[in-house]
């Protein structure tokens, strides 16, 4: 192939990625610093997954139920993740947030009220306060906006619609991203001292998912080729509440805030199963019990006409929930001819998030190669085996920040710029160009509805040695289909090409999912083994770490961190940290 | 559903291109969107079409569909039984291929808009019924049909002259914001533009997220301004006592 060329930009810092996480690490590192930072975007700023959070972001304020604290955010972001968290990130995490959140009020954020005029809070999965900041039911799309617009006044230059297709490290540091923009088919070379990554998951590996389309894992690939290690890879969370019907609108979420506010589940008999499962927190329980409990009742058939179960809210009233829950209004309206304000509505479980993902130290964010950082659901350790709602959207502000901040302290050792290989580059820009090369072979979407049917079948809500076991024996022979993918047409903004590269980095995390679910030989969180359903205390002291050495993925274990006795304290009450001062102590 | 949709989609680039017919199987429920994977994935893989979320909260998807402005994920391929559905890009914005715009306009109007400037620091004390009064401008997508539709910009060209309906939403949301100390009215008055609208309403027919954006966000933004630079009353006063209107100059056209 003759020689392509590539333009060179030279920044401090890039930033891939321009979700919460990554808007936010951009002001960290852009503001007042006099650093050059470049955010580079798959889509047009202000479209990416962030903004189809909905019910909210959890900080402990206690504007409305003054029991709650640090401790206790902490206590149920711990209990949730069944305590293979990265306790440090847990508590950070749970400090932080309410800073965090009144940063996006300055910011120009506008949460719904309490009648005091303070930001109002709501109950969700697992929280023992009412505790999620929001806006009726569109908090992603503020946190978004506003980071958006808070961003582009720090100085900071946006690349939108770029595809980054390797991540460039010399001498054991970080050199910058290669890639190119997909409105002209262009290289591009970001050579850069500090990297950080802010690509979000990888929920597009399930045909049924809330996700949107950019959620391919790009960024924790292009990590692991590079030598990263990814952590909890077993751990992916199924909502429990996506749209069932009609077909082209399945997975799609609806809000954990329409349970938040009331909402009632029911199966095929009108009965509130949640009794059966958790009849302390019924609707309330977390995610991973819920997802499992609708799916249990579907599968011994009490399900919905369409595979679900049934949710009601309009018990609350017609004006409540329009207020409350506008979009999921409008969404069943337009998409479902339904009316949830009058009738209950279809849900079933949804792909929705991955805990697990890049390693990265808490403080920091900083990843095993100096000069990169990752943070927000590219990164791991948060959340455990089973993340809570809202603590997305603030893990996004507290860890984006944090990540920034890791850059920044990187940088002020005066690091210079690494050297970068031409003739890596050179052999890059074949490899991305081959796909033209191969007429007549493989349809990439083709490949990634395979991907999906095996995930599907193989490694999905509930999983068994035997079906993982031969899930993996198909994605090894799925991959043989990577280097027969091709497509036609040019190189402008030609989305079968684009797609290559998402199919090639989605097979490589669905490797390392189906090794780590294989080793995992327990139930945990999010992660249910059919042939180990229990939760077995071994397993709670490690996490499972895997590499990749370019051919194969490599796993092993890492024990989980333990806590410091004040710590520790806080689950010793037998309830929620926030009720002891005020109920005294049990026992 | 079982019957066949013909879909007739506007497939080039900035030097020309056609409509080009394809059929796809219907399903029940299906939207716009739905269809046009449905031909990328299985007829033409470099039809280009932006899309993110397929749930109408990103605002990715805007095109024309038979014409109108519309979020091709939530465009019911039902609503046009019996018909050949034309698919278009947005007409105000540059063609970069098929149905995908170079929209990048927008995006540099973004920057000359003075962020929010808090009189005070968080937390803010606020009222309900102040925060639903703005919270309505929070809801835009940025899908950018306003813009397309807007018959300044889409007719007569006026991107130099005026920022468009989203931008106005945009200002407006931090001028009614309760906590907000700054002027954006010299802005309005002058580079935004806002003298431009003539009040047609176009912008807000095509909002998909029902911003009452002329109503709610464009008229009263109007009246500040006038009451501003153009009440008499004030401008006799102003003449009388030498004074110079408001906190900053009478507006004059400056360089943009």
């Amino acid at each position: 192939m003759g020689k392509e060329s590539y333009e060179s930009l030279d920044y401090d810092v890039i930033v891939i990625g321009a979700g919460g996480a990554g808007l936010r690490a951009a002001v960290e590192v852009s503001e007042n610093t006099g650093l050059k930072v470049a955010v580079i975007t798959k889509s047009l700023l202000g479209k990416a997954h962030t903004v189809m959070a909905e019910g909210g972001a959890a900080a402990s304020f206690g504007n409305v139920e003054a029991q709650d604290g640090w401790e206790t955010h902490f206590y149920d972001t711990m209990r949730g993740g069944h305590f293979i968290n990265n306790y440090r990130m847990a508590e950070i995490h749970a400090k932080e947030s309410p800073d965090r959140v009144l940063e996006l009020e300055n910011w120009g954020a506008v949460f719904d009220r309490t009648p005091e005029g303070r930001i109002m809070q709501r109950a969700f999965g697992a929280h023992s306060f009412r505790r999620l900041c929001h806006i009726g039911d569109r908090t992603g799309l503020e946190l978004i906006r506003t980071m958006q617009y808070k961003a582009i006044h720090t100085g900071i230059e946006v690349y939108q619609e770029v595809t980054m297709t390797k991540l460039l490290v010399q001498d054991g540091r970080v050199a910058g991203a290669f890639g190119y923009l997909r409105s002209d088919g262009r290289f591009v070379l970001f050579r850069a001292r500090a990297v950080i990554l802010a690509t979000g998951g990888w929920g597009k590996i399930f045909k049924v998912t809330s996700n949107s389309w950019e959620s391919t894992g790009d960024g924790a690939a292009l990590a692991f080729r590079a030598g990263v290690d990814l952590m909890d890879m077993e751990m992916v969370q199924f909502h429990p509440t996506g749209m069932v019907w009609p077909p082209g609108v399945r997975g799609l979420l609806v809000t954990e805030g329409v349970r938040g506010e009331g909402g009632l589940l029911r199966n095929a008999e009108g009965e509130r199963f949640m009794k059966t499962y958790d009849p302390e927190r019924m609707e309330l329980s977390s995610r991973d019990v819920v997802a499992r409990s609708i799916f249990k009742e579907v599968q011994a058939g009490r399900g919905s006409p369409h595979g679900g179960a049934w949710l009601d809210i309009s018990h609350k009233g017609p004006d409540y929930v329009k207020a409350k829950l506008p979009g999921m209004y409008e969404q069943f309206r337009t998409l479902a001819d339904l009316d949830i304000t009058k009738e209950p509505f279809e849900v079933a479980p949804t792909c929705h998030y991955t805990m697990g993902g890049v390693r990265v130290d808490a403080e920091t964010c900083a990843t095993s190669i100096p000069g990169l950082f990752a943070a927000g659901e590219v990164a791991c350790g948060l959340h455990g085996a089973n993340r809570l709602g809202g603590n997305s959207l603030s893990d996004l502000l507290v860890f984006g920040r944090r990540a920034g901040l890791g850059a920044r302290e990187y940088l002020s050792q005066s690091v210079d710029w690494a050297q970068v290989d031409e003739s890596e580059l050179d052999a890059e820009m074949d490899r991305v160009l081959e796909p033209f090369h191969r007429p007549g072979g493989v349809n990439p979407y083709h490949v990634h509805e395979e991907l999906q049917a095996i995930m599907t079948e193989h490694a999905s809500i509930m999983r068994s040695g035997d079906v993982l076991q031969a899930g993996l024996e198909k994605l090894l022979a799925l991959k043989e289909m990577v280097p027969k993918m091709s497509i036609d047409g040019s190189r402008v903004y030609n989305p079968g090409w684009h797609a290559v590269f998402d199919v090639e980095n989605m097979l490589l995390l669905c490797e390392g999912i189906v090794k780590s679910a294989l080793e995992r030989k327990e139930s945990r969180g999010a992660h249910w083994r059919t042939d180990y359903p229990d939760e077995l205390p071994q397993w709670q002291e490690i996490n499972f770490v895997e590499s990749f050495d370019g051919e194969n993925i490599r796993l092993r274990t890492e024990p989980v961190k333990a806590m410091p006795e004040n710590l520790t304290k806080l689950f010793s009450y037998g309830k929620a940290p926030g009720l002891v001062a005020r109920e005294g102590k049990e026992s | 559903m079982g019957e066949e949709f013909r879909l007739s989609v506007w497939r080039g680039d900035p030097s020309g291109g056609q409509e080009v017919e394809y059929r796809v199987p219907g399903e029940t429920g299906m939207v716009v969107l739905d269809a046009l994977q449905y031909i990328q994935h299985n007829q033409a893989p470099d039809l280009a079409v932006r899309w993110n979320c397929k749930a109408a909260h990103c605002g990715s998807c805007g095109a024309e569909v038979n014409g109108q402005p519309k979020l091709l994920c939530k465009t019911r391929m039902d609503d046009y039984v019996g018909e050949t559905v034309s698919v278009k890009p947005m007409q105000t914005f540059p063609i970069i291929k098929d149905l995908v715009t170079d929209v990048s306009w927008n995006y540099q109007v973004a920057k000359e808009i003075p962020p929010l400037d808090p009189m005070y620091p968080a937390p803010f004390q606020m009222q309900q019924v102040d925060a639903t009064r703005v919270q309505e401008f929070h809801r835009c997508i940025e899908c950018f049909l306003c813009q397309d539709t807007c018959h300044v910009l889409r007719n007569h060209e006026g991107q130099q002259q005026y920022f468009g309906p989203r931008f106005m939403v945009k200002i407006a949301e931090y001028e009614m914001h309760p906590i907000d100390g700054a002027d954006r009215l010299p802005l309005l008055a002058d580079q935004a533009g806002l003298g431009m609208c003539n009040v047609t309403k176009c912008c807000t027919e095509v909002c998909p997220q029902h911003i009452r954006i002329t109503d709610n966000a464009i008229i009263p933004l109007k009246e500040r301004v006038a009451d501003r630079y153009y009440d008499p009353v004030k401008i006799l006063l102003r003449r009388l006592s030498g004074k110079k209107a408001g906190p900053t100059q009478t507006p004059s056209r400056s360089s943009t």
